[in-house]
């Protein structure tokens, strides 16, 4: 028995979570990911106090003008003002990724977990269904469910949750496989603890990783499944704005406004490639710090 | 429910008692079980081992003991009573009641026995919160003692540590203390030694006999140690391929073994201060499951093989004085084996 003691502070430098996120903000490209996605929540809440015109208000006499001081990014085909619409789409881009994400865990997340511990009926009927969704194109697919339920930007995301659901189920299932053959499992198991606790407080932590890392690149994912869900007019409806939306009017209306493209799509382009950067990171900043 | 709970066991009933445990992969049709036809029982405060080669199966009897078995083997036949409660038959409850509360368990491997992502006073918590129902700063702070009385110095400041912070010793200290947490009357331990360098063995040893003494607490030991099984067992299973060779009392192992695979174990014993001789070593290996023989299993590597009697297969045979063999040559007398230790 060794009769030195460790250090105090140690333990507190050990804790899994801290480690990870400081590892994250210590990249310059990732905290950039970090600090773009936080302004974005930002907009999405305090949007209609920041913005500098009312988005929805029309000025007919005033359609396509240029770049300006009162009008940063210019107006649309109605007049309305590009920036402040921009403001208004990224509560969409918010809510969007984070329904059908959401709904995705809800559905992916518990299936998951018990097909890779306890096997079994709901492995072999949850497998062979996960099969059949991934056989879809996974756009026609959510076609087909937003023709059953209606367009609109809820069950639009709702179609792209049941689409991502069967991935998640595989990647939780697999992760859940690993850990599952750990003996700290069965040592659960041995304390009495129920298959539901065992799975929340034993194996979710440990499949946290992996999971993190498939989630926030989901983010980006359903950004532009929504984009494209809005694109075709099955989203958001008008006079809502979304991000796939402007693109479309900006596509219909590229001769009289060749710029209008452009904000939508940065801003498409720049939250895709925030949420990969960060889900990157996590990827990596977990695969360093494997248990020694 | 088969076994009401009211139904108490008096003080002669014993604690655990395992009979005809068969377990085998389900599927595997005409295929001899992995285990078959173990009988053996655990009184209150005694201690027992099963003892035997890698792959005989005393593993996968503790495992069936909590209903821990892997997904892809079953129990086919017999039945295993714990105070009183069949443990095969009832409620997933009632199971889960008792593992962790009457019986604990420790795992051969510490480090991978414990939850990483969790501090090992939150583990140890667990099971007291599980049990008792104590709300989490009760039961860290008995999870301080606990571990102050399973020897690991400046108890309450590694509550907060996480398993990966502690050494493989510390860390099987962490699974002892979880698994006494509750006060339990059983204690499965799973080769708790065999990860650990020797002097660390010792210590956990000499902390699971203190146990034992402090808290009247019957074990049952896995491990393949016979000097482990010499100095903290009364009474020893050694199993062979999925069978019990031979039952007995521990100090009759040693002086007259009744099974000629328990002698050629003793002879593989490195024996102190006989320098420079090569180590006795049992010819062949155990078979694996599929590929067992017809007749008595150790018949291919015995050395004391008669072509007729051994092809045929061995009863499990009582032989007096509580001892149990399966050796049909052993049991009729015509075979007497010599032990390691003269009597």
């Amino acid at each position: 028995m060794t009769t030195t003691t460790p250090t105090a502070a140690a333990p507190k430098s050990s804790r899994p979570a801290r480690h990870v996120v400081l590892t994250i903000l210590r990249r310059p490209a990732s905290a950039i990911a970090v600090a773009f996605i936080v302004l974005l929540v930002f907009l999405a809440i305090a949007g209609p106090f920041v913005s500098p015109h009312d988005p929805e208000a029309q000025n007919l006499g005033n359609r396509f003008a240029e770049l300006s001081w009162t009008h940063l990014l210019g107006t649309d085909e109605f007049g309305r003002d590009v920036a402040s619409r921009i403001i208004q789409a990224s509560r969409i881009a918010v809510i969007a990724p984070l329904i059908s994400v959401g709904v995705a865990l809800l559905i992916g997340l518990p299936l998951g977990l018990w097909a890779g511990l306890r096997r079994g009926v709901v492995d072999a009927v949850a497998g062979r269904l996960a099969d059949t969704i991934l056989s879809l194109p996974a756009l026609v697919g959510a076609l087909a469910i937003v023709a059953v339920l209606g367009p609109g930007l809820v069950n639009a995301m709702l179609a792209v949750g049941i689409i991502f659901a069967p991935g998640l189920f595989r990647v939780v299932r697999g992760a859940t496989l690993a850990v599952a053959e750990e003996t700290f499992v069965d040592s659960a198991v041995a304390i009495g603890s129920s298959t539901r606790r065992t799975l929340w407080v034993h194996i979710l932590p440990n499949i946290a990783a992996p999971l993190l890392v498939q989630v926030t690149i989901l983010m980006g994912v359903a950004l532009l499944a929504e984009a494209s869900l809005s694109f075709i007019g099955l989203g958001v409806q008008p006079p809502d704005a979304s991000w796939g939306s402007m693109l479309k009017s900006a596509y219909t209306n590229q001769f009289h406004s060749p710029f209008s493209v452009v904000p939508p799509g940065i801003a498409m382009v720049l939250t895709v490639l925030a949420f990969n950067t960060i889900g990157d990171s996590i990827r990596d900043a977990v695969g360093v710090r494997r248990r020694t | 429910m088969t076994a009401g709970p009211g139904q108490r066991s008096d003080a002669a009933e014993p604690l655990l008692s395992v009979e005809g445990l068969t377990i085998d992969l389900p599927g595997g049709v005409g295929q001899p079980g992995l285990v078959e036809d173990v009988t053996f029982e655990v009184r209150r405060g005694q201690a027992v081992a099963l003892i035997g080669e890698s792959g005989c199966g005393k593993s996968l009897t503790s495992m069936a003991i909590l209903g821990l078995l892997p997904a892809a083997v079953r129990v086919a036949a017999g039945s295993i009573r714990f105070d009183g409660v069949d443990l095969l038959t009832c409620r997933r409850r009632e199971l889960r009641r008792i593992r962790g509360g009457p019986v604990g368990m420790v795992f051969q491997e510490p480090m991978s026995s414990l939850n990483p992502t969790m501090t090992v006073g939150d583990q140890i918590a667990e099971v007291r919160r599980l049990h008792l129902g104590e709300r989490r700063s009760v039961a860290l702070k008995q999870a301080g003692q606990l571990l102050s009385r399973v020897g690991i110095p400046n108890a309450e400041r590694r509550l907060g540590s996480y398993p990966h912070e502690m050494s493989g010793g510390m860390q099987q200290r962490v699974m002892i203390a979880a698994a006494i947490a509750c006060d339990p009357k059983l204690l499965i331990a799973d080769e708790p030694t065999t990860a650990l360098d020797v002097t660390i063995q010792a210590e956990i040893l000499e902390l699971l006999r203190d146990l034992r003494r402090d808290l009247d607490l019957a074990v049952l030991l896995v491990t393949h140690d016979l000097g482990v099984v010499a100095d903290f067992c009364d009474d020893v299973v050694v199993m062979y391929a999925g069978h019990m060779a031979e039952r007995t009392p521990v100090d009759r192992l040693f002086y007259e073994p009744r099974h000629p695979y328990s002698s050629a174990l003793l002879a593989a014993v490195p024996q102190a201060g006989r320098a420079r001789t090569s180590l006795t070593v049992i010819p062949g290996r155990v078979p694996s499951a599929g590929q067992f023989p017809g007749g008595c299993r150790f018949e291919p590597r015995c050395e004391h093989s008669v072509d007729d009697v051994c092809r045929r297969p061995q009863a499990d045979t009582t032989i007096g004085d509580g001892r149990r063999t399966r050796c049909g040559r052993v049991a009729s007398g015509d075979l007497t084996l010599k032990g390691t230790v003269r009597g």
